[in-house]
């Protein structure tokens, strides 16, 4: 558990000394992972297929049990999922036999929320007319497409209130064109809620549009290694940044450098067990990113 | 608009297909009897006119309405404890691996021995009335909710389940909020399944120590020699069940209305 004197200055999310394997494998899934998200901070969690990326997703909401060390969300260790944390995952999770309204009202009429019907209904308005579904309230989700799904699954986070938005590849399953509308969206709705924000990717150009702070984690010798770029320092981000300032970075040559750069760290720690020491001029550290003294 | 004409009249044609179907039966039928009425002087007492006069009686005076009726209420009390039943223990068998290895032989065996063997053990237990024909129903009707129950619990989306744990639903929410409407489609398979059975089973069920039903009505009019009541009666139950079965498939699709 914290010391109080930690719990006092607590970033939103942090994990300390987390290990994860499961009974049947003795390998470790994760092991020793150091990571804070701080207030209204963005933060990409970025690496190959199998790294154990959404296996921390599921740690920080409390889907999972650590072997070692512990995740905690303001303070608290978790064991179940905050109220105050929302999950958006890969697939968009609605209920078939809900409306879009039903679906997002789902969690307000939880005992662990349990929002009155008059707040409820304004919660689910206010939700789903930021991610312009407003019309769609009462259609069943076979009707819409992967784009409006996943806006549903935002709404229905966003109604939550969290503090903290877990996202695991959200927008792995979509085009192009409605993942970058859906990046342009996830930013402003986090933007105006100002909340904080651990989003799981694959995509180098999501992580580095959306993120304030990106985390690359790779596997060596069933290690896990985290590497991290603040990218509010190294591109100019003013902090929670929204659609318009993104899509400026976008088109920066710090911004096609820094690709560069992470994509050759990322092949460079699968191939080599090491990075590159030749293009690595922004990474900030290696394998440990929260002081926690 | 040709083509919408054509449509329009295959549409037309498919709906009365089945109708067609039935007079030509009717046609079989008043052939064979009447063909066989020469040779077999019985064949007469079963030809469609007798058939059709004891109709018309039989509904005008009210007494297949209350045989009806009676017959109904077992097979609703019967459905009843079929769901109450099995919803539960197939919930069980499908979310308990331990629970389903257990149960697994035990309810292949109930499950093959005919219900109307249970007849005389039930009369003796519950005693002669309708307890025992509720009882024989119940037991009947009851594998084909556990078993689609049980399925339904297997194929439940695992994302659902993952999503409700990550907004801290109870395992309660989760059973009433997840779980039930999951399965819903499945319990109404099982339902319609479990009318059928029970309404086959209803009729020999019947002719066991009740004085009302359609079941025991049959036998009452092989008594009084009233043939054209019995082979009333036995249609009847014929459309009767149809009619459930067409009521349980109504639902079902009623469920399914956000496809």
């Amino acid at each position: 558990m914290m010391k109080s004197a930690d719990i006092h200055n607590a970033p939103v999310l942090q994990a300390v000394g987390v290990s994860l394997r499961y009974p049947e494998n003795s390998d470790y899934v994760l092991h020793n992972i150091n990571l804070a998200v701080y207030e209204q901070e963005i933060v990409a969690l970025l690496g190959e297929s199998g790294c154990g990326k959404s296996s921390f997703i599921n740690l920080a909401s409390g889907l999972l049990e650590s072997s070692e060390g512990y995740v905690a969300f303001c303070g608290q260790e978790i064991r179940t999922t905050p109220a105050k944390v929302a999950v958006v995952f890969q697939d968009a999770c609605l209920l078939p036999w809900l409306t879009v309204y039903g679906n997002v009202a789902f969690a307000l009429k939880l005992e662990s929320l349990r929002v009155r019907a008059d707040e409820c209904k304004a919660r689910v308005s206010a939700a789903l007319r930021d991610v312009g579904l407003e019309n769609a309230a009462s259609k069943y989700p076979a009707r819409l497409s992967g784009g409006m799904a996943q806006r549903v699954a935002l709404a229905r986070t966003l109604a939550r209130r969290a503090e903290l938005l877990l996202l695991d590849e959200p927008f792995s399953s979509l085009d192009a064109i409605t993942r970058r509308s859906m990046q342009e969206l996830l930013l402003d709705i986090i933007h105006k809620y100002r909340s904080s924000a651990l989003i799981v990717t694959h995509d180098m150009d999501e992580a580095l549009l959306i993120a304030d702070r990106l985390i690359l984690m790779t596997k060596e010798n069933g290690e896990t290694r985290l590497a991290e770029w603040n990218l509010r320092d190294i591109l100019g981000k003013a902090r929670g940044a929204d659609s318009d300032n993104a899509q400026h970075y976008r088109r920066s040559s710090t911004f096609m450098d820094l690709k560069e750069e992470i994509a050759e760290s990322l092949a460079y720690s699968t191939k080599a067990f090491g990075l590159s020491s030749k293009n690595t001029a922004h990474m900030k550290k290696q394998n440990f990113l929260v002081n926690l003294d | 608009m040709r083509l919408q004409n054509t449509s329009r009249r295959k549409s037309v044609l498919i709906f009365l297909l089945p109708f067609v179907g039935s007079i030509c039966f009717v046609f079989l039928w008043w052939g064979l009897t009447h063909f066989l009425a020469d040779s077999t002087p019985m064949a007469a007492y079963f030809i469609p006119e007798k058939t059709w006069q004891s109709g018309l009686r039989l509904f005008s005076n009210g007494v297949l309405v209350e045989h009806t009726l009676d017959s109904l209420r077992r097979v609703f009390v019967g459905l009843i404890l079929a769901l109450s039943f099995g919803i539960p223990v197939g919930l069980l068998v499908g979310s308990s691996y331990i629970f389903g290895r257990v149960s697994n032989l035990f309810f292949q065996l109930l499950r093959m021995i005919s219900p109307l063997s249970w007849m005389p053990l039930a009369i003796i237990i519950l005693g002669i009335g309708d307890a025992p024909v509720y009882f024989l129903l119940g037991f009947a009707g009851v594998w084909p909710i556990i078993l689609n129950v049980a399925a339904g619990v297997a194929a439940i989306d695992p994302k659902w389940l993952k999503m409700a744990k990550s907004m801290s639903a109870t395992k309660i929410e989760i059973l009433f909020h997840i779980t039930l409407p999951g399965i819903m489609d499945h319990i109404l398979t099982g339902t319609r399944l479990s009318i059928g059975i029970i309404w086959i089973v209803l009729v020999p069920a019947e002719m066991l120590g009740v004085q009302a039903g359609l079941g025991y009505f049959i036998l009452d009019a092989r008594d009084r020699m009233e043939y054209g009541d019995l082979m009333l009666t036995i249609l009847y139950i014929g459309v009767l069940g149809a009619g459930l079965d067409y009521a349980a498939r109504w639902l079902r699709r009623r469920w399914r209305y956000y496809d």
